[in-house]
């Protein structure tokens, strides 16, 4: 499996990171080569091998529908790059 | 030309447990911004989630209800994608091992049954709350991580209306089940659509346009219906349809392109690897099973069976779970072996009174005992029809008791044929015409007179006597 | 003796005696950090000082990704810059519950633990106290050196693919990755959930035991945490090997292992031997494919658990006019070179198409490489390994070649897939003088036996005893 410069573009975008036209075309290659050795894989025969998406055996952690006190609106906007009258604020959404 | 419509539905419904999905935050509505969060549902660093057993049982007795088949294996995943009322950039849902699927339930629309598939009900979280303004947004994180239910139906809806019945029968069942508010305009409850049309005939599906904003069932009609009519227009034009989100403006009663996010959506689903699987067993579904409570399809049916309920009636109350229980409470304990009675003061005067004052027929606040004693007083004849309905207004008004009411108004009827004989003659010398004419064989002539002796006691005399004594009196004459 | 140059058992018994306070240990610590440091690197953030009232115990030096309530956690990257969490990670509570402290100095690391080496640090390398030219090993490379510079007395780290175990041996420490599941999550700031751990880093076994005794246990509030009773592990310090089953994996003793490295690692196996325990050769057929499988699923969890750093609510936010650039342009100042790279790979690991393909892929051979472990467990005591294939390598040798700096890793990854634990301890030296570790892998929840093994090691060589000259 190769992977080219417009896919890489297009999983930054996914990922919401800008890169620069060196960037992209270093990291392009990086991947490729990553890509290349990950590609070992494609020799197993795994058709009826399950996958391990938990590797403990354990299911059902529930817990009981009792609420508990949030933290103080200051504690949660202590961090906030920009708030108002306890929002947090962004900048204008465009898409 | 004609189309045939094919409309899915997908709606969103927040349950209303204590606390959130994956934190022990309320869920309490309208509170200050930001006031409801914690490191969880903030999604800051470092934090896990922690699943809310009640959601689960809740989700369950939904699934079950819309007659699903609950999985035995089911898990949580992960759907990323970047929107800053989303605090982690990704929420936890349910992609190809969904709660539930395979289910139905039966609408009945203009007259016709029909059933309508359930695809599935998977668990998710629900986002925060954007304020849009001039050159900014503001977000409140209040309601993140609130317990969601996707509901989405099988795309065998085929009209706006039946969209709208099929909304309403949801609705009913969901209130039933007791674990949402339901409530649309409060956003408890929220409904995409997913429309398409093609010729009749044809076994291609349209172009799909995804419908949203919708915040009304009427908004869901009547965007459904411009949709259906724009693309009809556009499809008679040849022109083709782009597959789209479209918003509903509910002031323009019109929809409109919403700008579309990235090309094609890639969420990235893989399993959340912070939440372990859940394994349901069959003695769960069981106890969920057996507490859910009779739904508004059987309650009506046992209305027919039982109480003598006409469909249209029983359907009435049964639209309603509080009306519907609490009738059922005054018919239980209404002595009379024959309810026809008691049902007939539900579908007439109180729910007249109830459509008066906007209410629910349970929140008119008449108690049982009232109502039975009003009820009683018109069956011994000592009050008319007519003063029972003033009566009852003037309970729900005052909070008096029937006894009082009639006391003080002095409305016990005159069943006294000395009396009821003066004010007769009065009415028949007033009214020589109807007289004539009753004698000329027009019946209906003998009512008004009955009306008349009747208003001129103040609605006191007793109809049936009234009119006996005059059949009597005038067959005579 | 400097108090900072002991191990926190021999400083609880001062306490106990009266010799010492932890006052003074805190002092003599910062005394040591204040000479040193400036050549080592360990600590970021110099003016973060503990606040004196909460001094107590023996104080904990705590890596950069672990919450610390008030106290910045950056995770070593630009993008979590002035962050100050709202709560404590469960280990915090933990060792405050058991009488300790931490120092409220972080440790350095890779950028959210995405490395090998240490170098990926926003604040710039930590040097190797055994040789300034060399890495400590990464991620917890900080933990690693500020342990082997007396610069801490013991150190917590985390643990995705080898970061306190290749650390550790890097700088001649004890370091254990526990079962996943064993010591709770909450407040590590996640690389890759399925894999993360936290573990000790500690100058010996008695240590590292009294550590994961304060730090293990079922966490209500990490739904991947296991219920189960914690063993005392401090009574598994048993001198005594004799007779137990070691399989020695003859997929890890081929071309890639540094010759030198293959000496020191066969001696401590003969030590072994002599104390009575038995080997045999055994194969975990899959670990060639451990490299591949585990930068699939580390990379696919870490794009998406790093996507929330994106200047909405803490951290770095980029100067931006509208909603997208913002996130693009924070992401794209806000994260080195190695962290786009990685939420790359996993991004596209995940994206519609190749899900199949590499993901899933991966979750399966995920499945073989466990089952590897539990074949061999069925009639072993526990694996003997190095620790990693060479030892310290030099500062930018390898940060030109990704995979290179990957494939450092490969003694290490398999652990974190196959959920079991493995602890890395000082087995000797190369002729450079660099440190050699020596890694025992164990079943599912049995570190007693990584302890007992290690102990025995321990208490019948010297080599934990050395010290590097600063």
């Amino acid at each position: 499996m190769s992977i080219d410069k417009q896919i890489v573009e297009h999983v930054a975008h996914l990922a919401r990171i800008e890169l620069g036209e060196l960037e992209l075309s270093r990291l392009s290659k990086q991947l490729e080569h990553i890509l290349g050795f990950i590609d070992k894989l494609s020799s197993l025969d795994i058709e009826k091998t399950h996958p391990t998406s938990h590797i403990l055996p354990i299911n059902n952690v529930l817990r009981e529908d009792t609420p508990k006190v949030s933290i103080p609106v200051e504690k949660a906007l202590l961090n906030a790059p920009s708030k108002k009258n306890n929002f947090f604020v962004v900048p204008k959404i465009i898409e | 030309m004609s189309y045939e419509v094919v409309i899915g539905l997908e709606v969103h419904l927040q349950l209303k447990t204590k606390t959130k999905a994956f934190c022990a935050c309320s869920t309490e509505f309208g509170k200050e911004p930001n006031t409801q969060v914690c490191p969880v549902c903030l999604g800051f660093p470092g934090s896990l989630p922690v699943f809310n057993k009640t959601v689960l049982d809740y989700a369950i007795k939904v699934a079950l209800a819309l007659n699903c088949k609950v999985q035995e294996y089911t898990k949580f995943d992960r759907k990323n994608y970047f929107y800053p009322d989303l605090p982690k950039n990704y929420q936890i849902s349910q992609f190809d091992l969904p709660l539930s699927s395979n289910g139905f339930i039966d609408i009945v629309s203009e007259g016709i049954e029909k059933r309508i598939g359930i695809t599935r009900v998977h668990i998710e979280e629900d986002a925060g709350k954007l304020i849009h303004q001039d050159d900014l947004s503001l977000i409140d994180f209040n309601r993140t991580g609130i317990p969601l239910l996707e509901i989405v139906s099988e795309p065998d809806i085929s009209s706006a209306q039946e969209s709208h019945d099929y909304l309403s029968t949801l609705k009913n069942i969901l209130e039933y089940l007791d674990v949402s508010d339901c409530d649309m305009e409060k956003g408890t409850l929220r409904c995409d659509a997913n429309i398409s049309l093609r010729p009749i005939g044809s076994k291609n599906l349209g172009v799909k346009t995804e419908l949203k904003n919708m915040n009304s069932f009427k908004g869901v009609k009547d965007a459904l219906n411009y949709e259906i009519q724009r693309q009809s227009a556009l499809l008679d034009l040849n022109e083709a349809l782009t597959q789209e989100t479209r918003l509903w403006d509910p002031k323009a009663s019109k929809t409109f392109t919403m700008r579309t996010k990235e090309g094609a959506k890639d969420y990235r689903y893989f399993p959340e690897p912070d939440l372990p699987p859940f394994i349901i067993k069959v003695d769960k579904i069981s106890e969920i099973k057996a507490s859910i409570p009779e739904l508004p399809k059987e309650k009506m049916q046992r209305f027919i069976s039982d109480y003598g309920i006409s469909e249209y009636d029983s359907k009435v109350l049964v639209a309603s779970k509080r009306d519907a229980f609490f009738a059922e409470e005054c018919i239980k304990a209404y002595p009379n072996k024959d309810k026809k009675a008691i049902v007939n003061w539900f579908i007439g005067p109180l729910l007249s009174e109830a459509n008066n004052r906007a209410k629910a027929l349970a929140d008119l606040g008449i108690s049982i005992e009232n109502l039975l004693s009003l009820v009683t007083f018109v069956e011994r004849e000592e009050i008319s029809h007519l003063s029972a309905k003033a009566v009852l207004t003037e309970v729900l008004d005052s909070a008096k008791s029937p006894e009082e009411i009639i006391r003080e108004k002095n409305l016990i009827q005159v069943s006294d044929s000395g009396a009821i004989k003066n004010i007769m003659e009065e009415v028949i010398k007033e009214n020589a015409k109807s007289v004539l004419d009753y004698k000329a064989g027009k019946s209906n002539a003998l009512m008004f007179l009955v009306g008349q002796v009747m208003r001129k006691s103040g609605g006191k005399t007793n109809p049936k006597i009234v009119q006996e004594l005059l059949k009597t009196r005038l067959g005579d004459a | 003796m400097e108090l900072n140059n002991l191990t926190a058992h021999e400083l609880i018994q001062k306490i106990n005696n009266k010799e010492t306070t932890p006052q003074d240990i805190v002092a003599s610590l910062h005394k040591r950090i204040k000479e040193k440091d400036a050549q080592v690197k360990a600590y970021v953030r110099s003016d973060e000082l503990i606040d004196p009232t909460h001094i107590a115990g023996i104080p904990v030096s705590i890596k950069d990704n672990i919450c610390t309530d008030g106290y910045n956690t950056e995770c070593c990257s630009k993008v979590l810059e002035g962050f100050k969490p709202p709560y404590n990670a469960t280990v915090i509570e933990k060792i405050k519950a058991a009488g300790h402290s931490f120092l409220g100095l972080k440790l350095n690391m890779d950028e959210f633990a995405f490395g090998s080496s240490t170098e990926n640090s926003h604040f710039g390398p930590t040097h190797n106290p055994w040789n300034l030219n060399c890495v400590p090993g990464g991620s917890s490379g900080g933990s690693a050196a500020s342990v082997a510079a007396d610069e801490a007395i013991w150190a917590l780290g985390s643990d995705t693919g080898g970061s306190i175990r290749q650390p550790a041996s890097f700088c001649g420490i004890v370091g254990l990755k526990p079962t996943y599941g064993r010591v709770s999550r909450f407040g590590l700031i996640a690389f890759a959930s399925s894999l993360d751990q936290i573990g000790p880093l500690t100058k010996d076994v008695r240590d590292a035991a009294l550590l994961t005794n304060i730090i293990s246990g079922h966490d209500a509030n990490d739904s991947t945490s296991i219920n189960c009773a914690i063993p005392d592990f401090t009574k598994s310090l048993i001198n005594d090997v004799h007779s137990l089953k070691i399989g020695i994996p003859k997929e890890y003793f081929v071309e890639g292992l540094d010759p030198e490295v293959k000496k020191v690692a066969e001696e401590s196996i003969e030590k072994l031997k002599n104390l009575g325990a038995q080997f045999k050769e055994v194969s975990l057929p899959h670990t060639e494919y451990a490299v591949p499988v585990y930068y699939i699923i580390a990379t696919a969890e870490a794009s998406s658990n790093l996507a929330r750093f994106d200047g909405v609510q803490y951290g770095f936010r980029a100067d931006s006019s509208n909603l997208i650039e913002m996130y693009k342009k924070t992401r794209a100042q806000g994260f080195g070179e190695e962290v786009k790279r990685r939420i790359l790979l996993g991004t596209f690991a995940l994206s519609h198409g190749y899900y199949d393909a590499y993901y899933l892929k991966a979750l399966k051979v995920r499945t073989l490489i466990k089952q590897d472990f539990d074949n061999v467990f069925k009639d072993f005591d526990c694996i003997i390994t190095p620790t990693s294939p060479t030892a310290a390598f030099e500062i930018g040798e390898k940060t030109d070649d990704p995979l290179k700096m990957y494939l450092s890793d490969i003694y290490t990854i398999s652990a974190n897939l196959a959920g079991i634990p493995a602890i890395s301890l000082p087995c000797g030296f190369t002729k450079k003088g660099l440190p050699v570790g020596l890694q025992v892998l164990g079943k599912h929840l049995d570190e007693e036996m990584l302890f007992r093994v290690a102990y025995t090691y321990e208490q019948n060589t010297e080599w934990h005893k050395m010290k590097p000259k600063l």
